[in-house]
């Protein structure tokens, strides 16, 4: 790796688009073995973190309403709102923290006289989930269960990360999980339109390393190339019934992520047979445009033109304790991670 | 024929200072904790001590859920107060014991914890000596709180403290790490792999003692209980103004630990441990330290994590990681875990 990134002569930028990823690169202090020229990006690939800020204030109007119960995952209840957080509402009886969509339709079952509304957040990884409780709650009839679709996939935001012009982004260690679902063959469209090598690992500290050596190697050679490098788990066409359960229940629609905009056919809406456990088509929702909160860079963060330090807020008034961002909320988040594991000492 | 009252549950009466309270005293405490000072049932506890020099802790637990693998509730405010007092530099000798039951609360459970308290003391070597029964009403307390306070008498010649510690000075540390937290959250969560986690709960006592009395080079200990080994060095390094340097290779910790901590998204460093003690060492002793930790039940896996450096911009706890990386040991934010003792 130190030869390949020697012979560039100049600064490797590589972007890890999985928070799990992120997480491990900090836990293991990668980036101090690495070579100088040699710069990780932490991507989009905290699901909380690119969840837009419009559909978040949907979620906290939504469990304003008596008649609701809001199953969200743990991640999503500290993420700040305009003025206010789940968490500052979970006082409220109405916000249920579930571990899996099954337990967010069990409590559907559970409260018949409440409207569930389950906030689905999550790539590939997630959404087959979500996707077969609305097969079951449609089979069962739980006409009082509803998901508030947020899913993201991952290639379009690739595309839109390096169709932007402030792009400095040479290759993608690709996610491992999502790579499970969708196959290492998603990418190659990566490859093909952009020339740039896509490498998929796996998350321990050295299937990390071998995926950076092995992008090192394809730049230095100037051959950008699909591989996985993480075939115990990753096929090339991945998991084909969780496609085909998303596939039945979502359609692609041009959907807003945070920090990259609205990109085409990006996010996951349910297909019109399963309108009636639509939140967005029950409650008659049209989600207000984005607009991030005062200071916070999340969104540059996200397309990985600045690291976390470079936010004015960051470890300032934005901290795992009380976080501005929701970079700093997610145990995934790089703002969270940086924090907890960065290279300075923080001062608190 | 006596009516022979019998009260399954404990009652609000049964802190009012009346007949059910003289009854619980007599028939479900006192029992549990036979000796002299006690059982005159004085105002206060009188005792004659010898050391003229004592500590002094006390500690509240409310620890949820209030049974877990490896432990319980009383078992906790007995090695809690007792490792405080042992880290000191002390022999523990006496505990009181302050109990705050909710209305409602089931005797046979009070029973069950009483006798686990009135176990672990004797394990330990301490009486409790004094105490205190309080109820409320149901809704005002989870059940039951505890509170014990402990006086232990200081080792003759024994002075630690940061003040002690130099550059050089290995850190050990007595077993595997952060099995109580995660064995207590693994438990709430009700996740599967729980069955082969247990809580390391237990009282260091004895082993402190036999280190204290055999070792010269000693400089400091510490229980990292709340905040864990991660919140205990970066105390240390804080107080002293030196860095710390750890290997994750020498961390002692067991695989279903760092399994469950993997999947919640835990960093094991900052989970809180009950049987442990880091001891801060000088290199000369660090050997002695290991012999007598070895032969003990409580601290055959013994470990050196690490050693006391110079700092070189501001005090840290570095850790070097198994690929020969480094990352910097934060000090925690301690809200991940709310009661766990």
């Amino acid at each position: 790796m130190a030869a390949a990134c020697e012979s560039l002569g100049r600064q490797v930028n590589i972007m890890e688009v999985c928070g799990t990823h992120t997480v491990s690169i900090f836990r293991n202090g990668i980036r101090s073995v690495l070579p100088p020229n040699l710069k990780l990006l932490s991507g989009p690939g905290c699901p909380v973190c690119v969840t837009d800020q419009g559909y978040i204030d949907t979620v906290l109007q939504l469990a304003d309403r008596e008649d609701c119960l809001i199953a969200t995952y743990g991640d999503m209840i500290r993420v700040p709102g305009n003025d206010r957080s789940l968490e500052t509402k979970q006082a409220k009886p109405n916000v249920k923290v579930v571990l899996s969509s099954e337990d967010a339709l069990q409590l559907a079952r559970d409260h018949p006289d409440k409207t569930v509304i389950f906030v689905a957040v999550g790539f590939e990884t997630t959404a087959p989930a979500t996707a077969v409780v609305v097969k079951e709650a449609a089979a069962e009839s739980v006409d009082n269960f509803c998901i508030l679709s947020g899913h993201k996939l991952v290639v379009p935001a690739m595309r839109a990360l390096l169709s932007s012009k402030n792009n400095n982004i040479d290759a993608f260690l690709c996610p491992g999980h999502v790579s499970v679902i969708i196959g290492y063959g998603a990418f190659s469209e990566i490859t093909r339109d952009f020339r740039r090598p896509c490498v998929v690992a796996g998350f321990e500290a050295v299937q990390i390393i071998e995926g950076l050596c092995e992008i090192c190697r394809q730049l230095s050679t100037g051959e950008p190339a699909l591989k996985s490098m993480y075939p115990a788990v990753v096929t090339e066409k991945g998991n084909i019934a969780a496609q085909k359960m998303i596939d039945e229940c979502f359609e692609p629609v041009d959907g807003d992520w945070r920090g990259l905009g609205t990109i085409e056919k990006s996010t996951l809406k349910l297909r019109e047979e399963y309108d009636r456990f639509d939140a967005f088509k029950r409650f008659h929702i049209r989600q207000s445009p984005s607009k991030e909160r005062h200071g916070c860079r999340c969104g540059d963060v996200l397309c990985g033109l600045i690291d976390p330090p470079e936010c004015k807020l960051f470890g300032q008034i934005c901290t795992p304790r009380e976080p501005v961002g929701p970079c700093m909320v997610s145990s995934e988040g790089a703002c969270a991670a940086w924090f907890k594991y960065g290279q300075e000492k923080i001062r608190t | 024929m006596t009516k022979k009252t019998k009260n399954d549950k404990i009652l609000l009466a049964h802190g009012g200072g009346g007949q059910l309270t003289d009854d619980l005293i007599r028939r479900h405490i006192l029992p549990s904790f036979d000796n002299e000072i006690l059982t005159e049932m004085g105002d206060s506890a009188r005792l004659d001590l010898t050391s003229g020099s004592l500590c002094l802790t006390t500690d509240s637990y409310v620890v949820k859920p209030l049974f877990f693998r490896g432990g319980d509730i009383g078992k906790l405010a007995v090695c809690g107060t007792v490792n405080d007092l042992a880290v000191a530099g002390s022999r523990p000798v006496a505990l009181t014991l302050s109990l705050i039951i909710e209305d409602g609360f089931k005797m046979e459970l009070l029973d069950r914890i009483l006798s686990s308290i009135a176990k672990t003391a004797r394990q330990s070597h301490v009486d409790i000596v004094a105490g205190d029964t309080k109820t409320v009403e149901a809704g005002a307390a989870d059940k039951i709180f505890i509170n014990t306070a402990g006086i232990g008498a200081r080792l003759p010649g024994v002075d630690l403290g940061f003040r002690q510690i130099a550059v050089g000075d290995r850190i050990i540390v007595n077993g595997s790490i952060g099995d109580h937290g995660m064995t207590i959250i693994s438990q709430r969560e009700d996740i599967a792999f729980q069955t082969q986690l247990e809580s390391d709960c237990a009282a260091l006592a004895a082993l402190t003692c036999q280190l204290l009395e055999n070792v010269d080079g000693i400089r400091f200990m510490r229980d990292p209980t709340r905040g864990g080994v991660a919140a205990t060095l970066n105390e240390i390094s804080m107080s002293t103004g030196l860095s710390i340097k750890i290997r994750e290779n020498d961390l002692p910790i067991k695989p279903a630990v760092q399994a469950a901590a993997d999947m919640l998204g835990f960093d094991v460093l900052t989970i809180a441990n009950e049987g442990k003690f880091i001891v801060v060492v000088s290199p000369e002793s660090v050997g002695e330290c290991l012999k007598i930790c070895r032969n003990d039940p409580l601290g055959q896996e013994v470990q050196i994590i690490g050693e006391v450096v110079e700092t070189r911009d501001v005090p840290l706890v570095e850790m070097e990681t198994r690929i020969g990386g480094r990352r910097i040991v934060q000090m925690p934010y301690g809200r991940e875990l709310p009661r766990i003792c």
